[in-house]
């Protein structure tokens, strides 16, 4: 991935419902500086809610971090979230609708990945859980 | 942040002014069904106008609380989903399945009136003696 220019960093903790509504606010206002249109910003939001709301549900806290990036002139944002919780023992699966060990929808993370543009997904039992995702603003949105 | 809930005629009115989170969303629900026992509501309507964002815990509680308004006799109608709010719910693959919507407030209170002229015309009559 070539992208050259890093700009900002911010970090929002995860340890109560509340921080899941903050972290997706966040997100929104740095997608709407990036240009990103209403839609592409809801669509972010929705993303970093779920995720931040699986830090809560599985690892009780963690963090999200958001980055600013420019990938040639194309702007994008970056989204990390990182917990040090009980990680998932199978990704595959937890990347697949309807599974969920939560009593959850089992939406979350496959829905999630289906409004970002690139979405990953590193973790292991014992070895907490880190989810990259990225969008990329396109060209004539 | 309390969702300020509206008693009129035979229907209750959820409100949101604001983003709801997981805690505020399910003392909603809570509130609601309680209300629709003591103030005997024939319809629930949620707002949702001001929701700039519907994720899978939201989602959920909106289908339980029509869901447990109907064990309790009340038909609930969720209004105001925004475009972009509703894009994003259909590349989560969230849906709402079975639970009546509308565009705005009027279109819902309009819903209501004609599930509510439906069943008082199928209803028996009581406390009426016919001559024999």
């Amino acid at each position: 991935m070539g992208v050259s220019t890093v700009r900002d960093e911010l970090r929002c903790l995860i340890a109560a419902d509340t921080d899941v509504v903050q972290a997706r606010q966040t997100g929104r206002e740095l997608a709407a500086e990036i240009g990103f249109s209403v839609g592409d910003q809801t669509v972010i939001a929705a993303a970093i809610s779920e995720i931040a709301r699986n830090i809560l549900m599985y690892a009780k806290r963690g963090e999200v971090r958001f980055t600013k990036v420019l990938d040639g002139n194309r702007p994008g944002l970056i989204v990390v979230a990182e917990d040090d919780g009980p990680g998932i023992r199978d990704v595959s699966r937890a990347l697949q609708d309807g599974y969920s060990t939560s009593g959850g929808l089992g939406l979350g993370l496959p829905g999630a990945r289906r409004l970002m543009d690139e979405f990953e997904v590193v973790s292991a039992p014992g070895q907490g859980t880190r989810i990259t995702m990225r969008k990329w603003k396109r060209a004539n949105a | 942040m309390e969702v300020p809930i509206l008693k009129q005629g035979h229907y209750l009115i959820a409100s949101i002014q604001s983003a709801l989170s997981d805690a505020d969303l399910s003392q909603l629900r809570e509130a609601l069904i309680a209300r629709v026992g003591k103030f005997r509501a024939r319809g629930v309507i949620v707002d949702v106008t001001a929701l700039d964002v519907m994720d899978s815990f939201a989602v959920r509680t909106l289908r339980d609380i029509a869901h447990m308004a109907r064990l309790r006799g009340a038909e609930t109608v969720i209004v105001g989903i925004q475009p972009e709010v509703a894009f994003a719910m259909v590349q989560l693959g969230l849906t709402l399945k079975g639970i009546a919507t509308a565009l705005d407030l009027e279109e819902g209170l309009a819903f209501l009136d004609r599930q509510g002229q439906g069943r008082i015309e199928n209803r028996p009559r009581h406390g009426r003696i016919d001559r024999a």
